[in-house]
């Protein structure tokens, strides 16, 4: 029998009290326990990048993260972007304009690390953001479309 | 996964009392230990999350050297301008490891110990013997798919890959590890398979990283980090090279050189024999590549591997005469 543990996160700017088992990961926390569902579970092993959410402002994966490690950290997740009256992120609106997916199951994450691969400065040129985007995969192949979303979207921000 | 508790430490002191509980296992970015536990490798009973402490992840660079924080995360030492000035090879192996959201992770004290990607001592289930895993167990991987298995520094018992690229670079660069009040070199700390290949490193019971420590100097200030993969990004090595070269006043006599080499040895791999061939002489193409070679002395190549005992000279000779101006 494993001990359940209570933390508190910070999700989207929302505090959530919650118990629960030390081995589950944020994304687990996220989906199972929170029903924020917009964070998807591809690998599960940190090969994907599907599960990408910001922990204290920065990309990360969280399949990789206990949920007890991000406790006091805030997270913002794919439900934490759009401005709260819904309008969407400009990298949202990016995505929706250059049809940057097909079956959309990684782009929650495409869309995460886009935003924070901007802020980073790390989206410069097409060979830039194809390098710094190199940890969301698309078995779907969107690549080209997810490149030219990416860089209006960071010519917007500059 | 196996069931485990979950403690925060406060402080370094509060981490080493945590981890003398029998089954504790130090927690820092988790991208390897949390992996390692979903494989059914690594088996912790109690986690100690050591990645909360504060003041373990400064990173100073001054004219004598760089001191990295163990808890120092991979990306913010990739993008440390004093670091690519004076260590541009660490910089480098650092930016071309992982992806952006894994170095955002992964903290240098636990890249260092990251476990070897051998798919069979990933997969205990599928494959119960691994002398890493469980001593005395057998070796799966020897007349299995070899394809990334070591070719140097390889053992009866073993021929797993050490995959990380940082320490390669740091190899080269005699950089140490201080373990608290106890340094040690980076060459020595890890070791080779022999017949205890479930012992990778020369850490204590009760020990942990507490910062890397580089030296400056020339050669590191003028140093590069070559990784050839199976793809572009977000791989392992197939081979990589670090390599520091110090020309002499009339800019053709290599007066410092330092060589290591990723992706092919069970441990870094630093190349003395290089670096003796080549300091003195002129830089030339013609002997740079002969001395290469010697990259690659004692290498047994397995069913799978042999084309590493070729890639590796050539990553070599490029990154010396890349530094030299001449490739």
């Amino acid at each position: 029998m494993t001990t359940e543990i209570t933390i508190e996160l910070d999700i989207n700017g929302r505090s959530e009290t919650l118990t629960l088992d030390p081995r589950v990961t944020l994304l687990d926390a996220l989906r199972e326990h929170l029903g924020l569902t917009g964070t998807k579970k591809g690998c599960d092993q940190g090969q994907c990048g599907a599960c990408t959410v910001h922990v204290d402002g920065a990309r990360v994966l969280s399949c990789l993260t206990l949920a007890a490690q991000a406790a006091g950290r805030p997270v913002t997740t794919i439900e934490g972007l759009s401005a709260p009256g819904g309008e969407l992120h400009p990298v949202q609106a990016a995505f929706l304009e250059h049809d940057a997916f097909q079956c959309g199951y990684c782009t929650p994450g495409q869309i995460m690390s886009a935003v924070a691969c901007i802020r980073e400065g790390h989206a410069g040129s097409d060979e830039e953001i194809r390098e710094y985007m190199a940890g969301n995969l698309c078995r779907c192949g969107a690549y080209p479309h997810i490149v030219a979303a990416v860089r209006q979207a960071a010519e917007m921000a500059s | 996964m196996k069931a485990f508790t979950y403690q925060r430490a406060g402080s370094a002191e509060d981490a080493a009392r945590l981890a003398a509980h029998p089954g504790a296992m130090l927690l820092a970015g988790g991208t390897t230990l949390l992996d390692l536990a979903k494989c059914g490798v690594a088996e912790p009973d109690m986690l100690v999350d050591i990645g909360h402490i504060s003041g373990l992840d400064a990173i100073a660079v001054d004219a004598g050297g760089a001191t990295i924080g163990a808890l120092a995360k991979m990306s913010a030492v990739a993008d440390h301008a004093g670091m690519r000035a004076a260590f541009p090879a660490v910089a480098e192996s650092l930016s071309q490891a992982a992806s952006a959201q894994l170095r955002n992770m992964a903290t240098i004290g636990g890249n260092l110990l990251q476990r070897t990607r051998c798919p069979y001592f990933r997969d205990p289930a599928a494959f119960p013997a691994c002398n890493k895993r469980d001593p005395g167990s057998g070796c799966a991987a020897i007349g299995g798919v070899t394809r990334n298995h070591a070719v140097l520094g390889t053992s009866e018992a073993c021929i797993a890959t050490y995959p990380g690229d940082l320490a390669v670079a740091l190899v080269a660069f005699d950089a140490a590890v201080r373990l608290g009040g106890r340094t040690i070199a980076v060459e020595e700390f890890f070791l080779v398979p022999g017949d205890t290949p479930a012992r990778e490193h020369a850490i204590g019971p009760g020990e942990m990283i507490t910062a890397v420590a580089i030296p400056a100097s020339p050669a590191a200030r003028r140093s590069t980090f070559l990784k050839v993969r199976d793809r572009q990004s977000y791989e392992f090595a197939a081979a990589s090279a670090a390599v520091g070269l110090e020309l002499g006043p009339d800019g053709r006599t290599i007066r410092d050189l330092r060589v290591a080499l990723g992706g092919v040895a069970t441990v870094p791999w630093r190349c003395r024999a290089v670096e003796d061939a080549l300091k003195g002489t002129l830089l030339e193409p013609e002997s740079v590549r002969a001395a290469s070679r010697l990259a690659v002395e004692g290498a047994v190549a397995q069913a799978d591997n042999a084309h590493k005992i070729d890639l590796a000279p050539r990553l070599v000779a490029r990154a010396i005469l890349s530094l030299g101006g001449l490739a």
